[in-house]
């Protein structure tokens, strides 16, 4: 008897084709790496990502004429090592992908777990805020909040953070309501367990296997529009090494140099299409293909 | 149905109502409008010259409702750079922004429409797989990067297309390109799903067991059932390319809307960003609200 208890639990075991789980394998490589390179980016940096020399300005990569040997991925327009000044963005990168998520998560999570849970005029209430967040131009805003208040690495992650909630909402939103109504939340309620307890306790790990695939998702915009406002000169400040930061200082020197705007966007690229790649995975292997 | 357009259209107006509070708000979070406006440069009695000039010591919710009030009339208010009124600037740049919008647009259909269908039509064959792919490198690509990849390789190296300005229709091509590259994935995904659900209903097999052609089922039967949440989320990402258009605008030094923005933004001309703010959020506002009706008008199963 138990046994089939547990099985009607347990999402059907899937098999999935090679092409998914070499995509699936290239995404946690590509993360992995990212997440390494950042934590031990002092490590790794063959140079000081800050020191310039104006004796040393853009020097090519190595696979390129007059390039030096010390410098495999060159040097930008103030003689900065290109490959150290990339280690360090790897930093930037994930701390604001990770920390604009949590931020985001919390609020979206909470919103839709509410809203869904309740439903009624609650749920109108949350799906108008949805609604609200959905019509204000996110890069406008963003670059808007930024010009104001100042632009540091904090205000970039809190605003990216405040304003990115709405998938997480929307997602949260409609699994609440498809758990909402199964017999283990009767049970808890029969139970006596407290309001907080159920959305916490009960709902939320139910619907964990969607949020985390969100996540990747947010997470990987995040990245992409910390990139676009650095580079738009609004996002985090010089002379942290932004990528997007990179690109737009390096932007008048590409007509002669075109690698110096180059290695910053593969890079930025290769990183979020590795953390997409990741949350394809997940979501085939927690059978979380509600939203595409 | 009567009942659906008027519970949309109050939802609508209530979303317009925050956004006006939210545009207005945004440009105060400085704390002191005055000295931003005044720059670093600035001495106290500059500061207070503006303040009053700009009745900035008034309540924040009397300037608020004085500024709402105007907006309400379509004046939008002055802009302290051009010193001209800010719907007029909105007005002239708007053309670009709207034709740089609509070829993003054309440019996703075309791509996006046909990749979906023929990923769902073949689904789990390579050619699927290569497609979602395609979808997969299309999320990833950072559209301001893409945009001078394009101008180093199209521009400059072959020539074949101008690097920025829009003094001839040329000038669209390469932002429309970069533009639609950010609603590619998302429409060809909604169009694959909803086609190969749409493959699998009894009705197909009824078309099939008539003898129909299989270019005329896939064309004529399935897509048009797989049409109505594309055209949905074809409006919802025009409005997201209007919004987007302050970076690909920026890149390409096109005289749009965006560009405005951006450059009112970094010279704290604060009533033209609150104006193209507003402006954009409606027009999303607007967009949605058509694409809900059309719907509605479509599948009567929506008019709940």
């Amino acid at each position: 008897m138990s046994s089939v208890g547990i099985a009607q639990g347990l999402p059907a075991r899937r098999r999935f084709p090679a092409f998914r789980r070499l995509a699936t394998l290239l995404g946690v490589v590509i993360v992995g790496t990212a997440l390494l390179v950042a934590i031990f980016a002092p490590y790794l940096t063959p140079h000081d990502p800050f020191a310039q020399d104006l004796n040393l300005r853009l020097i090519p990569p190595v696979w390129m004429e007059g390039s030096q040997s010390t410098h495999v991925l060159g040097t930008d327009q103030i003689g900065r090592d290109y490959l150290s000044r990339l280690i360090y963005g790897t930093r930037i990168s994930m701390l604001i992908g990770v920390l604009a998520v949590v931020t985001s998560g919390l609020i979206g999570i909470t919103l839709g777990i509410v809203g869904g849970f309740y439903g009624g005029r609650t749920d109108d209430f949350v799906m108008f805020l949805i609604t609200c967040r959905l019509s204000i131009p996110l890069i406008l805003v963003a670059l808007t909040v930024v010009a104001l208040v100042g632009s540091s690495l904090a205000v970039v992650i809190l605003t990216l953070g405040l304003l990115l909630w709405d998938r997480f909402a929307v997602v949260a939103r409609t699994t609440t309501m498809q758990v909402r109504n199964l017999d283990y939340i009767a049970a808890a309620q029969a139970a006596g367990a407290s309001r907080v307890h159920i959305l916490v306790r009960e709902v939320l790990p139910n619907i964990a296997n969607h949020l985390v695939v969100v996540a990747t998702l947010e997470m990987a915009l995040a990245i992409l529009l910390e990139a676009a406002l650095s580079f738009l000169g609004l996002g985090v400040p010089p002379p942290l090494p932004s990528w997007g930061l990179m690109i737009a200082e390096a932007k008048e020197y590409m007509f002669f140099s075109p690698w110096v705007i180059m290695t910053p966007g593969v890079v930025l690229f290769v990183l979020v299409l590795g953390i997409n790649l990741l949350g394809d995975g997940l979501r085939d292997l927690l059978g979380a293909d509600l939203e595409r | 149905m009567v009942l659906f357009i008027l519970r949309r259209l109050w939802l609508a107006a209530l979303v317009c109502l925050t956004v006006l509070v939210v545009s207005f708000s945004l440009t105060h979070l400085s704390g002191d409008l005055a000295a931003s406006i005044a720059g670093p440069n600035a001495t106290a009695a500059d500061i207070a010259i503006i303040t009053k000039n700009y009745g900035l010591d008034r309540p924040f919710v009397v300037q608020f409702l004085e500024w709402a009030g105007h907006a309400a009339e379509g004046d939008l208010g002055r802009s302290f750079l051009y010193h001209a009124p800010v719907s007029g600037l909105i007005r002239d740049r708007l053309p670009v922004t709207l034709t740089l919008g609509l070829t993003g647009l054309s440019i996703a259909l075309l791509i996006g429409l046909p990749l979906g269908i023929l990923a769902a039509v073949r689904e789990g064959s390579a050619i699927d797989r290569g497609i979602m792919m395609v979808a997969l490198l299309g999320q990833a690509m950072p559209g301001f990067w893409l945009g001078l990849v394009m101008i180093v390789l199209l521009g400059l190296e072959l020539q074949w297309l101008p690097i920025s300005g829009v003094e001839t229709w040329q000038g669209y091509i390469m932002p429309g390109i970069v533009l639609a590259f950010s609603a590619i994935p998302a429409l060809m995904r909604l169009t694959r799903s909803g086609m190969i659900d749409a493959l699998a209903a009894d009705y197909i097999r009824t078309a099939r067991a008539k003898g129909l052609g299989r270019t005329k089922i896939v064309l004529k039967h399935a897509l048009r059932n797989a049409a109505m949440p594309v055209v949905s989320i074809a409006a919802v990402q025009l409005g997201f390319m209007l919004g987007g258009s302050v970076v690909i605008e920026s890149v390409f030094a096109l005289p749009g809307v965006g560009y405005l923005a951006w450059e009112s933004i970094t010279k704290n001309d604060f009533p033209v960003v609150q104006a193209v703010v507003l402006f954009l959020a409606v027009i999303y506002i607007v967009l949605t609200l058509l694409a809900d009706m059309m719907n509605a008008l479509l599948d009567p199963r929506l008019r709940a």
